[in-house]
């Protein structure tokens, strides 16, 4: 019962990234890209390859989050603004349900971003350390679509979500390294300022996902991922959906509409 | 594509612009364009080779993807050199500078032969002898830290070594901690043996057979085809001893 409305939410969202073009969007995006990243590496006097491969990956994954963030955030609040989700939770639909119907089209959007993002890397690398690539890249823009769901939802204005949510993606990913910046400074000091931050940035650490270990260039220049890379991405992608989905239904029952 | 792109029916047609609001319009382009001719261009600065950031900085750079931000680094550091309205000549490069961005390039991205292939053969092309030494001793610097992968490297040194500077006891070193420090066998066997050719170059005949009698008898060589080249390396250094 409850899941016709949410497979019903989800078909709509993602006919409306249908009807705004954004299959089209990404497209552009990706061939020009990906023509930039073949042009950088031909600069190259050796190791062509790699060097796109690793290029194409990173700008390829930097494309796909930022489109997935914008459009999630921009489709949503539109919603909000022109009554929709008013209109949706006066029929006898739960609230988690809207929020459930929206994640799962917005999910299913990513796989065919990512799809398409690979399509050039498929050209230039190795199959299954690609197929490896992408399923955590599918991971990574679920994770940022519910927390892009959770801050529309707290903040319920645009700049305010995509900056907290970019924000986020950069710490996700360079927290580790802030870590060993904190861990080994140049003076060796026992202030108890520099604890402090020391157990602040730890704390924070427990707090993120590991991004970094999520859609590695490793894998597609050297090869090397494996099963235990899956196990780490399903389990990471699992527990911080579930996190984030909780959190913003937590939110989202508390709001008066 | 780009008119599927912007719904066409939503815009009004021009003559709906008030007139002033075209010519403020063309009236700030034309601004524009004097502007621009006004301020001449600004004269050709050749920019010093900064000092790199340290490797948390760059994996931070990189948003903790250190192998795309070595890409980037050792692509910019290769392009330096090509400057807005100049090129640099690579004499003029702190060479001290150059090899402190490659190591940092290799410490972010170890299995990349990128740093030590531009070492040899980019950096090590320029006239100055001192600059070429300061290149090979520092691929014979990092060499160890991965002797079976960086092979190559140490090959391209011994070239430069015996057909650039023509020191022979240099590239006897190089050989010598190839014929040590490599343990693959997927490799072809004149890599290993390349002491073996650099002591014929430098006329130590005896010295080249005592080294191929020993790896004959060391049973180290199991490929039949490497075993008869080297037994008939050793029979033509023969004549040559004697003459």
């Amino acid at each position: 019962m409850t899941l016709q409305p949410i497979l019903t939410i989800a078909r709509f969202t993602l006919l409306e990234s249908i009807k705004n073009r954004m299959f089209i969007l990404v497209l552009l995006g990706v061939v020009s890209l990906f023509g930039l990243t073949l042009f950088i590496g031909e600069l190259a006097v050796t190791e062509t390859i790699q060097i796109q491969n690793a290029m194409t990956g990173m700008v390829l994954r930097l494309f796909a989050v930022f489109i997935i963030c914008i459009f999630v955030i921009t489709s949503t609040i539109r919603e909000f603004n022109d009554k929709g989700f008013e209109l949706v939770i006066s029929l006898p639909v739960g609230r988690y349900a809207y929020l459930a119907g929206k994640m799962a089209g917005f999910c299913l959007f990513s796989i065919f971003i990512v799809f398409i993002v690979c399509i050039p890397l498929a050209f230039i690398g190795n199959t299954s350390q690609l197929v490896l690539w992408c399923f955590s890249l599918i991971c990574e823009l679920w994770i940022l679509t519910a927390l892009c769901l959770l801050c529309l939802v707290t903040f319920k204005n645009i700049t305010s979500a995509l900056f907290v949510v970019l924000a986020f993606y950069l710490l996700a990913r360079t927290i580790s390294t802030i870590q060993l910046i904190g861990s080994s400074p140049i003076l060796e000091t026992t202030n108890l300022s520099h604890k402090v931050i020391t157990m602040v940035i730890d704390a924070i650490a427990f707090l993120l996902p590991a991004l970094d270990q999520f859609s590695k260039t490793e894998w597609l220049v050297y090869g090397g991922g494996g099963s235990s890379e899956y196990l780490f991405i399903v389990g990471q992608t699992v527990i911080y959906i579930t996190l984030l989905f909780t959190a913003a239904c937590f939110d989202l029952h508390r709001k008066n509409f | 594509m780009f008119r599927y792109l912007i719904n066409k029916s939503d815009e009004r047609p021009l003559k709906d612009v008030p007139v002033y609001i075209s010519i403020i319009l063309i009236l700030a382009i034309l601004c524009q364009i004097y502007w621009s001719s006004a301020h001449p261009l600004q004269r050709v600065t050749i920019k010093a080779l900064p000092e790199p950031p340290s490797q948390l900085e760059s994996q931070l750079l990189g948003l903790g993807d250190s192998i795309a931000i070595s890409k980037l680094f050792m692509l910019w550091l290769q392009a330096f050199d090509n400057q807005p309205g100049v090129s640099v000549p690579f004499k003029r490069l702190d060479y001290g500078r150059v090899i402190i961005w490659l190591e940092r390039i290799l410490a972010l991205d170890p299995k990349s032969q990128y740093p030590l292939l531009a070492a040899a053969r980019v950096y090590g092309e320029v006239a100055d002898e001192g600059k070429k030494r300061q290149m090979l001793e520092f691929i014979y610097q990092q060499f160890p830290a991965d002797p079976n992968r960086r092979w190559p490297s140490m090959i391209h040194a011994i070239y430069v070594a015996k057909h650039r500077i023509e020191d022979y006891p240099l590239a006897l070193k190089f050989a010598h901690a190839i014929a040590q420090q490599v343990t693959v066998t997927d490799i072809p066997h004149w890599v290993k043996q390349m002491e073996i050719y650099v002591l014929e170059d430098m006329g130590e005949i005896e010295g080249a057979k005592i080294l191929i009698g020993g790896l004959l008898e060391s049973g180290a060589i199991t490929d039949a085809h490497e075993l008869q080249f080297l037994q008939n390396r050793l029979n033509s250094l023969e004549p040559e001893n004697t003459q």
